[in-house]
């Protein structure tokens, strides 16, 4: 099979505990080779949807296919894939080596050609001569190692990752994060991760899953989630972002204006949005897109939006200093509060927005994204 | 900071589980020194001797009830190991109709006084199934066993039952997840993690039955004494010292052997830990 080909599907899958709908009618389709994240807030249907690909759980509805062949009803043990577990469920009365060559003993591969692989699966996870260890004199981090050698020596279709990071110290977790992205290149197997960390998400995954109350929100690669939501709960869920509630009043192909309560000009944008005028629509501004001005009679002009739009003056409110960057509050004169975030590109800000400063915010025409529900 | 172990430096406490030591184990120490005494009677000493244990080993009654004890409590944990351990597993694993009361029956034969069982037994073993007295050793031991069993096993249960609610499920998964089905992973991933358990209930179940008593009594015939039978008979007919050597014996076993089961349950956390 060729690399972007689809290696797994899932057709109408939802899943029922009683009344609880956990996984809501899931169309699903996974790449062979890539990195693909399961993101959304606990309680989402993640765990339950790789649950389902692991077969720990059965659908109440519809069909997962493994590579072209039903797997639905197929028992974990006779799948293609294998899971790193939260907590890694390493064995604990087992040695390091055993743990991992545990899978091949269950497959009838016989003592050397086992020794081997388990050699070559701990090198992989760069565990090296670490084998005869028992799981308790393992750090974390090892112990993950040792969780993710034991997949992989099994050679799976797919690698099943059930927030592999979460219980590691931030230091650590950054770190892994790196290395498991080298890993996957590296053996080229698919990686199916489910995490509630957004950062986590955008960094590793090829493409990205966002699921909310059972429903798949958006399946996106993590730029077009950050820079292009589909609906508020993205944009709110993946960063930092003002959300802005308006009404369509010009909708030309080229361009198109919105009014936003508290803003005095409509807000520009540089393309058409097709809706009828009046409609309600919601503008998705990040921080990062929102520009600090030193207040002056007139509005900053920026390149592409006509003079005096895309800004709104205010007052700062709090300064939160982040080290590389700082993140303003601005409140405006009807209390509506935007935040913007300025690098800190300087060791000493030339500029120097302090506490308590009248301020214009701008922003480009093609910033905000355009949201309709 | 105080550990619990610094509260012992203050004199009254010391005192305390002095006096406490002092009321569980002086009569046990005056019994092992006693049974060492070369003299008929048993309260005056009249110097070191090994006679009442070489008069022991003389007794034919003596050293049969002993054997019989033996096999009695091997038989008998053995089979209370078995059930115990699959009450526990189905009590863990399953829910269904009747969960409760089950697991409170599985507690009876602790709470219900030995007097009353072994009245149970006496009937149940005379009146309702006969247990055939003249059949070879130690098969004519079957009726004590059974009964040691049926008390023994809900002790292993028990034991066994609290060991599982430590497992870690997940464990199961990965088995499972690595291909293993449902007998590998009870083999391989369910039992290691059992073994204290099962140190723990064979232990107690082997010692309850070494020195159990009024169960025993009301169950065993005149071919099959067992140990405690044996000695108290030996106290009403005269308190020697060999009472003394015999009660040394049955100490120094069962100490000895949960010494044993606490060397290998340490032997086990010392090897994780290293």
């Amino acid at each position: 099979m060729t690399k972007g080909s689809p290696i797994i599907r899932f057709e109408g899958v939802s899943k029922r505990y009683g009344k609880v709908v956990a996984v809501d009618a899931v169309d699903l389709e996974v790449r062979e080779g890539e990195f693909f994240a399961l993101l959304g807030p606990s309680g989402c249907g993640k765990t339950t949807l790789l649950r389902m690909l692991a077969g720990f759980e059965v659908p109440s509805e519809g069909r997962i296919l493994i590579d072209g062949q039903d797997v639905t009803n197929v028992p974990p043990n006779k799948r293609p894939v294998n899971m790193v577990f939260q907590n890694y469920a390493v064995f604990p009365h087992m040695s390091v080596a055993d743990n991992v060559g545990y899978g091949l003993k269950v497959d009838g591969v016989g003592g050397a050609e086992r020794a081997r692989r388990v050699e070559e699966a701990l090198a992989l996870v760069k565990l090296d001569g670490l084998g005869s260890r028992r799981p308790d004199q393992l750090s974390g981090g090892q112990r993950q190692r040792v969780a993710l050698a034991r997949a992989l020596v099994k050679r799976p279709r797919v690698l099943l990752l059930d927030e592999p990071l979460s219980a590691l110290d931030a230091k650590l977790r950054e770190a892994m994060r790196t290395e498991l992205c080298q890993l996957q290149a590296q053996v080229g197997i698919t990686f199916v991760m489910v995490t509630h960390d957004q950062d986590e998400a955008l960094a590793l995954a090829d493409r990205c899953a966002v699921m909310n109350r059972g429903l798949l929100q958006q399946v996106a690669s993590p730029s077009d989630l950050y820079e292009f939501p589909a609906s508020r709960f993205v944009a709110d869920f993946i960063g930092s972002v003002n959300m802005l509630e308006g009404a369509l009043v010009v909708d030309e192909p080229d361009h198109a204006e919105v009014a936003v309560p508290g803003i005095d000009l409509p807000v520009f944008l540089d393309h058409g949005v097709t809706g009828a005028a009046g409609t309600t629509l919601w503008l998705a501004l990040r921080p990062e897109k929102i520009e600090l001005h030193k207040a002056t009679p007139a509005p900053p002009a920026l390149g592409d939006a006509p003079a005096g739009r895309n800004a709104v003056a205010g007052t700062i409110t709090h300064v939160a200093y982040l080290g590389s960057e700082s993140l303003y509050e601005v409140t405006l004169p009807d209390g509506q509060k935007l935040k913007a975030l300025r690098s800190n590109l300087t060791r000493w800000d030339q500029e120097d927005f302090a506490l308590g400063e009248n301020v214009w915010l701008a922003w480009h025409a093609c910033s905000p994204a355009v949201l309709l529900s | 900071m105080k550990g619990p172990l610094d509260y012992l430096a203050r004199w009254p406490l010391r005192l305390w589980l002095g006096l406490v030591g002092a009321f569980l184990y002086l009569p046990l120490l005056a019994l092992v020194v006693f049974s060492f005494n070369d003299s008929r009677r048993i309260t005056v000493w009249r110097g070191f001797s090994l006679r009442w244990y070489a008069e022991l080993f003389d007794d034919g009654e003596l050293v049969a009830a002993f054997g019989n004890s033996l096999v009695i409590a091997a038989t008998s944990t053995i089979i209370s190991l078995i059930l115990g351990t699959l009450a526990a597993l189905l009590l863990w694993r399953f829910r269904f109709a009747g969960k409760a009361p089950l697991e409170a029956l599985l507690g009876l034969p602790i709470v219900v006084p030995e007097i009353c069982l072994g009245v149970a037994f006496l009937v149940f073993f005379t009146a309702i199934v006969p247990w055939p007295t003249e059949l070879p050793w130690p098969l004519n031991l079957g009726a004590i066993i059974i009964a040691h069993a049926t008390f023994s096993f809900s002790f292993v249960a028990l034991v066994v039952r609290a060991r599982l609610a430590s497992f870690d499920g997940a464990l199961a998964e990965a088995a499972r997840d690595l291909g293993a089905g449902e007998w590998l992973i009870f083999r391989d991933i369910m039992v290691p993690h059992m073994v204290p358990g099962l140190v723990a209930g064979a232990l107690l179940a082997f010692t309850l039955s070494l020195d159990d008593f009024v169960i025993t009594f009301f169950t065993s015939g005149p071919d099959t004494i067992t140990f405690p039978i044996k000695v108290y008979s030996m106290v009403r007919f005269s308190v020697t010292p060999a009472v003394n050597a015999a009660s040394t014996l049955l100490i120094l076993l069962t100490a000895g052997l949960t010494a044993l089961a606490l060397w290998l349950q340490g032997a086990d956390i010392a090897k994780q830990a290293a």
